[in-house]
């Protein structure tokens, strides 16, 4: 546990990088600091390993005051993961992961094990442990970066905008490897942001820091996008948090429907009464893969006798897991879809049903209660 | 051109007859040659022992820079040949009064480069070490100064190819080296073989010394060769950022050889 008593960093031209701030972040969570540019983010996270010696209050680690600690010493038990990854260039990659071991006297064969133990936890080819790290992508870099900070086993990890250099899909598998990684290791993770998404996507708890450096809310993700404690939050979170609070409701809650789903074995007669009350029908392969979607009207217009695997479908667009996505994927896969429904899949991508706009607007609805 | 065969003849034949001779051990062009390499290299070795824990001072207590770099700057502009002789009542007729102040002139070339190459290690880099629990000493040692060398050593490769030309100088004392055979054996007597086996001697030990420095380089910092991957324009920006110490930045930080006379 991590605890921050009145802390406050003065500096002597009279900025404020952080006022008092009185703020606990629970062991083996994933707490998030997010807020604008300059509003004391890194100078709070850099509190935690005295990289910043707060000018007035005190920061506890499990209750000791760190002031008693070595700073060399105290910061060997914490990992931090910078923007940059921050890599020593005259190092290979295996020597990166392994600075914090050899530093702890670790001996070096036993250090470079546990290096590439590593480097297949964060998902890199152990062939790259030989390459300097110019040699590697902004991506890997950072894979790099983590695994370094896990090195020694530490129970804390720092993360300062660890993804924001990398571009959009990257960020996300990167978000991804880290959220499994935390399932595994049970970490106490700070993680400082400036994206509001990143913040919900990864944090238990998620701090939000305004000008000044004080706190403006300390919440969970969900409640933060429900009740923004003022203004400034509100704005922050930004205008569609509506949507994004979505992400907190599984997809497993839809009711989904299986009377439009059909094999593309069946002749255009069969189908034609559900087209009847349904503007789209779904066609799937005998694997239950879906193949398009064909519109009521094409069905009544096409000659009796065609199987519905000879004729043009629509595409259905992008799907969502009933087992594992939330309303948001739901909706979005529903609005994305040209038939205005979305295609529920189970984890080997076989259909299970569609849900339509009515269905969807019955659950958005008992969502917002 | 049978006449320029005859006299690259002459003076091969002189250097041949000239090489050494048994029994008289300060007599000949191998004599001159080992001296040269004496001065040259006790010069650059104490300029740079000079240079290192300087420019760590100056990149530790940034305004001791300024200053220092004027005051070195200042000797430099002093002739080579007046400082010789200035040394002289101090130093006699001794090696001494070539190697202070061409070790002298090593520290003022290599000085801004070792500032440099501790000045351009990346904030990230250090500040990563400091997050890790380098204190300041093994960060300097084991991570700054490493991460410093290939502008150090370009540094070096200026300044020992301008001393290695500027102990000629020293033999108006009486020193120099291969410097003698020009001054004494060849000016004085009006005879080209001495000059050019001088002027050819000099160059190539200074190619060689060249080539040793470069292979040093490539000994020492592999990491600084950037040569096994091809690279797009934004992963290229992104290593310069996390090692911008490849042949780029050297060639952009070392300074061009001084004309030093
Ligand atoms: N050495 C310093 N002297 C004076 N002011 C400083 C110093 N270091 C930081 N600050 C100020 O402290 C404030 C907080 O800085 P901090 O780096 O914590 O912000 P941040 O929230 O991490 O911002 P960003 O998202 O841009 O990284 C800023 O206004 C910054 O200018
Ligand atoms: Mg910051």
């Amino acid at each position: 546990m991590i605890t921050f008593e009145g802390a406050a960093k003065h500096y002597p031209d009279g900025t404020v990088a952080v006022a008092d701030l009185d703020l606990t972040v629970e062991t083996g969570r994933t707490t998030v600091f997010v807020g604008p540019s300059g509003s004391g983010k890194t100078t709070s996270l850099r509190m935690i390993n005295r990289m910043v010696e707060p000018t007035r209050g005190i920061v506890r680690v499990d209750g000791v005051d760190i002031r008693d600690r070595d700073p060399a010493l105290l910061r060997r038990g914490i990992g931090y993961v910078i923007q940059q990854a921050g890599l020593f260039p005259h190092r290979t990659v295996l020597d990166n992961i392994a600075t914090v071991p050899l530093l702890l006297g670790v001996r070096k064969r036993t250090a470079r094990a546990r290096a590439a133990e590593l480097m297949e936890l964060v998902g890199l080819e152990p062939s790259m442990g030989r390459r300097w790290p110019h040699q590697l992508s902004g991506g890997q870099q950072q894979r790099v970066g983590v695994a370094r900070a896990l090195a020694a086993d530490p129970p804390i990890l720092l993360m300062d905008e660890p993804f924001s250099a990398v571009d959009p899909v990257v960020r996300t598998g990167l978000q991804d490897e880290l959220l499994r990684l935390q399932r595994e290791l049970r970490k106490t993770i700070v993680f400082v942001t400036h994206d509001i998404d990143e913040a919900v996507r990864l944090g238990d708890r998620i701090a939000v820091f305004r000008p000044g450096g004080e706190l403006a809310q300390y919440d969970t993700p969900e409640r933060l996008l429900t009740e923004p404690a003022d203004a400034f939050v509100e704005s922050f979170v930004g205008h569609d948090r509506g949507v994004r609070r979505l992400s907190f409701f599984p997809a497993r809650s839809l009711s989904l429907r299986e009377d439009v789903v059909c094999g593309d074995d069946l002749k255009v007669e069969d189908v034609l009464h559900i087209a009847e009350g349904h503007p789209w029908i779904l066609v799937i392969d005998a694997a239950r893969a879906p193949l398009g979607w064909i519109a009521a009207r094409a069905l009544r217009d096409s000659p009796t006798g065609i199987r519905l695997g000879e004729m043009e479908t629509v595409p259905y667009g992008h799907t969502f897991s009933v087992e594992t996505d939330s309303l948001r994927a739901a909706l979005d896969a529903a609005v994305l879809s040209p038939a205005g429904r979305a295609v529920g899949v189970d984890e080997d991508g076989c259909v299970i049903g569609v849900v339509g706009q009515d269905d969807l607007g019955t659950a958005l609805w008992s969502v917002t209660d | 051109m049978s006449t320029t065969l005859d006299w690259a003849e002459g003076v091969l034949g002189w250097a041949v007859a000239n090489w050494s001779h048994p029994g008289e051990p300060d007599r000949g062009v191998l004599p001159r040659l080992l001296e040269h390499i004496r001065l040259a290299y006790s010069s650059i070795a104490i300029g740079l022992a000079l240079a290192i824990p300087l420019g760590l001072a100056c990149v530790r207590w940034r305004i001791l820079y300024p200053p220092l770099l004027t005051g070195v700057n200042v000797l430099y502009a002093v002739p080579s040949i007046a400082l010789f002789f200035l040394m002289l009542p101090y130093t006699g007729f001794s090696d001494w009064t070539a190697i202070v102040p061409l070790a002298l002139y090593t520290l003022v070339i290599l000085l801004p480069n070792v500032v440099d190459g501790l000045r351009q290690v990346p904030d990230h880099v250090r500040q990563a070490a400091v997050a890790m629990g380098f204190g300041p000493l093994r960060r300097l040692i084991s991570v700054e100064t490493p991460v410093a060398l290939p502008i150090i050593i370009a540094g070096l490769r200026v300044a020992s190819v301008a001393t290695i030309s500027m102990v000629s100088v020293a033999s108006l004392v009486g020193l120099g080296g291969l410097g003698r055979l020009i001054l004494s054996d060849g000016f004085r007597r009006q005879f080209d073989a001495p000059i050019i086996v001088g002027i050819v001697l000099v160059v190539a030990l200074a190619l060689v010394t060249d080539a040793l420095l470069v292979l040093a380089q490539r000994l020492l910092t592999p990491w600084a060769r950037r040569d096994r991957r091809p690279r797009t324009g934004r992963a290229l920006r992104r290593a310069a950022a996390a090692a911008p110490t490849g042949a780029e930045t050297i060639g952009s930080t070392a300074g061009a050889p001084p004309g030093k006379g």
